[in-house]
């Protein structure tokens, strides 16, 4: 077939954001009636450019041009790409949980008769879309009241409502078990059968092989290639070197690691999903944090490595459903954050915004706010104290403010995550978890944190560093752990460690398969 | 402030630090800390204009001695609900039942000291109880149920109503003139005749001494921060205007009718607002409300164990109504099913003209107190000038929505608030760096049970 007709085709595409191009003349050209899937690192820009192309960012705020079915196109918000066919299906389902199917599907869009809503009608056409997406249940069951799975079933049935003919699939998989993606898979196959077109963005690559016709792999907003699976097959090797395959700056700091003993130590840890019971987030994971030692946990977007982070620092997410904590060969119990906080660990979130700092609050009493225990006598805050310490780590971590008596909200990012690193080494902790610590700052204060880092463990402390970014984990880490799907699937020492190997075990649990 | 284009938020929030000194600012510094003040002083000022304007309209009536008193007499249980109003607020609730839970400790109160002869300190000690007691329920149910304030306190604003008026069987009890020195009474006069009363006079020394000790204070805390301090004319200043309105304000309470001096409740509440701004602004505890209110996810994952936060502030708020409750008694010298009326909106409309904000994690003590006068100076000068009290209560709403609006409408243009232009501006909620936009939200935030209740709770057990 040489001249297959294409849907879609997005022409030299760039969307900037202040200060960050996300996107930077990117190229994507869909055939009518294929499986497309696009890989990418997280922030590669892979849901940016289906925000370009829904709508989300109107025509005018990117560069480039969109021709889909032969014409330009310049969607002006989401209702005018749906009116031609495109639609998206997000990560987050925008379902309401209160209504039934039925509702949910004829949403804005509802069968009408005499200026009310024909509801006969409506079942109707409902049972009609869940038998083509094969779902057997009651159109007036609420959405709550149905799992993950089965709702992804019901927004594509939405879609099919609209007439699709172009779906786009953000990480549909991501939250489902094996049986339901199969079936989302067949079911996405089911639809090209009948000349519906996909994008499906992913991260799992074995599903990748599995459905695509093509593949168009996004590193740091630029396209790096599109395979075409029937003539040239897939190689994951290929695709992994596409994902990642970036030049590594020397923007790290030395290491001369002085490794002690085991100091921390989790064992088959596993914790639910705090709304779904019966789904793991993390499933028995063990792993060990030496004193010096800087340990990286690679996983991609949704692997559980947050969630591990956050249910050992003093159960704050999850339901705990097992597993134990070892400090020094000595069961510590860790059943709320002042119990962690008590015991020497520090969760420096990913989210420095919304879980990290108050925003309303300036500098000094933000650096202190973990333990203000330690600056007070009698409950009373010692605020000569309090300055003294807020100064102390200001000059040391170079925090860029005029005074410690500046709010946070006026700080960069790249400060504002040096006031929450102040913050947590203000509570002495011993194991330090910094979750995504370079997220969205500039390269130079990058390099100043992993500077921090690696102070941080020369002085002897345990640190567990999670990131998205693999250059900074192999840049800074002693030793690295992968995460896939909740579980620990590697455990590589530095020298052995490198990208294709880390993206490896980040995408499949082939190596160390440890189900429960 | 006053050119044509606003510059963009990035630009104007970073160039507020960079004039660190000189005018303006050493005249920010005058009013000291860093919290809130731009807004204090704004408020303040608000405060001075009305009182000049309404002396001025009622041909001095205003500062009249008398005046004064009744004010104070007055206002002073409004103020009481304002100083633990503002705490629910800061941490992010609100409490609806004040006045009821006040009318209902009143008549208990009440009938202790009639039918039962309980002497007044035993009745007043029975009443505190049962705020506390009150409170704990309250509390119990916005904490560790997850109910939001709003409901709860709503629910308790028709409890507490209805149980004042089925113990007192809707009657009035007269309560003994003992215990109405509380409401009614004031420093006793002692000492040679000076033509002033003696113990206001003192009360007015003490507070003199106490601005004075308070700056030296501040200054010495500087010193030992390595802060840079204001110039010393600026503390000379400073200190020389608060001495002067605190002296004249002494001279005036204490010229009065005989008999007549600064008001009991008057200096309840100046105790009260002593120790709670102390508790807010240096005790853990205090720092603990402000950290829920501004951020309970970061609030939760630094320690900070928020029930008990969530608790202590609405049962703090019932001691307090229970304190203004037999307050409002006393003045009235009665105990009636119709009291605290509407007490809470004069108490929550206090804290908002005094700059908290309805979101939670701002607001001061001082503030509150500001903007509780700003009402009640308000309310007084329009009844001297026979406006009536259906047109009184037009214009309260008005200013309450006026100055709260102009707030909000400066944020939003990130300027300083028309009402904290001398400093900065605590809250601009516009500077938001750029940096992160394209980056993926993560999708983990803090699930424990522990939410923070004032919000709806999506893992509750049902």
């Amino acid at each position: 077939m040489a001249a297959e007709p294409t849907i879609l085709e997005m022409r030299s595409i760039t969307k900037e954001f202040p200060g960050v191009k996300a996107l930077d003349r990117v190229s994507l050209v869909v055939k009518a009636g294929e499986i497309h899937s696009i890989c990418g690192e997280n922030g590669a820009g892979k849901s940016t450019l289906m925000k370009v192309l829904s709508g989300v960012y109107p025509y005018g705020t990117y560069q480039g041009e969109i021709v889909y079915q032969g014409e330009v196109s310049r969607f002006r918000d989401i209702r005018s790409s749906e009116a031609v066919g495109i639609a998206i299906i997000h990560q987050e389902l925008a379902l309401i949980p209160e209504l039934s199917i039925t509702e949910n599907i004829f949403i804005g869009n509802e069968p009408r008769r005499f200026g009310t809503i024909n509801w006969i009608e409506a079942k109707r056409r409902a049972i009609e879309l869940l038998a083509r997406v094969g779902l057997n249940d009651d159109p007036d069951t609420q959405i709550k009241n149905i799992g993950v799975g089965k709702q992804q079933l019901v927004e594509i049935a939405k879609a099919l409502n609209k007439s699709v003919k172009l779906l786009i699939l953000d990480e549909p998989t991501a939250a489902l078990n094996e049986t339901e993606s199969q079936h989302l898979l067949d079911l996405i196959r089911g639809l090209k059968s009948r000349g519906i077109a996909s994008i499906m963005i992913s991260h799992k690559l074995n599903e990748i092989e599995q459905v695509s016709d093509s593949i168009t792999i996004i590193r740091d907003g630029k396209t790096i290639e599109t395979i075409d699976v029937k003539a040239d097959g897939v190689d994951e090797d290929r695709i992994i070197r596409g994902m990642v395959g970036r030049v590594l700056e020397n923007r790290f700091p030395d290491r001369t690691p002085h490794i002690g003993d085991v100091f921390f130590e989790v064992k088959n840890w596993t914790v639910q999903h705090p709304l779904t019971a019966d789904r793991l987030v993390v499933k028995n994971s063990s792993f060990t944090v030496r004193r010096g030692e800087v340990v990286g946990f690679a996983g991609l977007m949704g692997a559980g490595r947050t969630e591990l982070a956050m249910s050992i620092f003093g159960r704050s997410y999850g339901t705990f459903v097992s597993g134990q904590v070892f400090k020094d060969g000595k069961e510590i119990q860790l059943r709320n954050v002042s119990e962690a906080i008590d015991n020497g660990i520090a969760y420096v979130s990913e989210d420095r915004k919304a879980l990290g700092l108050n925003l309303l609050d300036d500098i000094k009493r933000s650096i202190v706010s973990a333990k203000l225990a330690k600056i007070s006598k009698a409950d009373v805050v010692d605020r000569v104290k309090e300055h003294a310490a807020a100064e102390q780590y200001r000059k040391s971590l170079r925090i860029k403010t005029p005074s410690v008596d500046e709010g946070v909200n006026k700080l960069s990012g790249g400060n504002q995550q040096k006031v929450v690193l102040a913050k947590w080494m203000f509570t002495d902790p011993d194991l330090l978890i910094l979750d995504e610590p370079t997220r969205g700052i500039d390269v130079g204060a990058k390099t100043e944190i992993y500077g921090i880092i690696r102070d941080l463990a020369a002085q002897g402390k345990a640190v567990i560093m999670i990131s998205s970014e693999l250059p900074e984990l192999l840049g800074v880490s002693d030793r690295i752990y992968t995460i896939f799907e909740g579980t620990i699937t590697n455990d590589i020492p530095i020298d052995r460690a490198d990208p294709e190997t880390l993206m490896k075990s980040m995408t499949s649990a082939k190596k160390k398969v440890t189900q429960p | 402030m006053s050119s044509a284009t606003p510059p963009p938020p990035s630009t104007r929030t970073a160039s507020a630090p960079a004039k660190k000194s000189g005018g303006f600012r050493d005249l920010g510094k005058m009013f000291g800390g860093s919290t809130g003040t731009g807004r204090q002083v704004g408020i303040l000022g608000a405060l001075v204009v009305i009182i000049i304007l309404f002396e001025i309209l009622t041909n001095g009536l205003t500062l009249d001695p008398i005046n004064l008193i009744n004010l104070v007499n007055q206002n002073a249980y409004v103020l009481i609900l304002a100083i633990g109003m503002v705490m629910v607020i800061i941490a992010g609730h609100i409490d609806l039942s004040v006045g009821s839970i006040a009318a209902f400790v009143g008549i208990v109160v009440a009938t202790a000291m009639v039918s039962w002869h309980f002497p007044p300190p035993v009745a007043i000690l029975v009443g505190l109880l049962l705020g506390a007691v009150i409170g704990a329920w309250q509390g119990f149910w916005v904490a560790y149920v997850g109910v939001p304030a709003f409901i709860v306190t709503l629910a308790g604003m028709l409890i507490f109503r209805g149980a004042n008026q089925f113990f007192g069987n809707s009657n009035t009890v007269t309560t003994p003139d003992s215990f109405n020195f509380i409401g009614q009474g004031s420093i006793p006069d002692f000492g040679p005749n000076t033509n002033y009363s003696n113990g206001t006079l003192i009360l007015g020394l003490l507070v003199v001494l106490g601005l004075i000790w308070q700056e030296i204070r501040q200054r010495r805390t500087q010193t030992l921060m390595g802060a840079d301090k204001a110039p010393v004319w600026v503390s000379v200043v400073k200190l020389v205007i608060l001495v002067v309105v605190a002296g004249g304000a002494t001279i005036l309470f204490a010229s009065g009718r005989i008999g007549t001096s600064y008001p009991i409740s008057g200096i309840i509440l100046g105790v009260l607002v002593l120790i709670y701004s102390f508790v807010t602004r240096n005790t853990t505890f205090g720092r603990h409300i402000y950290a829920v209110g501004g951020n309970w996810h970061a609030a939760e994952l630094s320690g900070v164990k928020i029930k008990r936060i969530n608790f202590f502030v609405m049962m703090n708020m019932s001691v307090l109504a229970s304190v203004a409750g037999m307050i409002g008694v006393a003045r009235a010298g009665a105990s009636g099913p119709g009291d605290g009326t509407g007490w809470e909106l004069d108490a929550i409309a206090a804290v908002f003209i005094g700059g908290a904000a309805v979101a939670g994690g701002i607001g001061t003590i001082v503030g509150s107190i500001i903007g509780g006068l700003v009402i009640a100076v308000l309310n007084n000068g329009l009844q001297l000038l026979g406006v009536s009290n259906d047109r009184v209560q037009i214009i309260k709403g008005l200013v309450l929505l006026l100055a709260v609006g102009i707030d909000v409408y400066s944020k939003r243009q990130g300027r300083p608030s028309l009402i904290g232009l001398f400093t900065r501006n605590r809250r601009a909620p516009s500077g938001d760096g750029p940096v992160n936009a394209p980056l993926d939200r993560p999708s983990v935030s803090p699930t424990d049970s522990a939410e923070e209740s004032a919000r709806p709770q999506s893992t509750m057990p049902n």
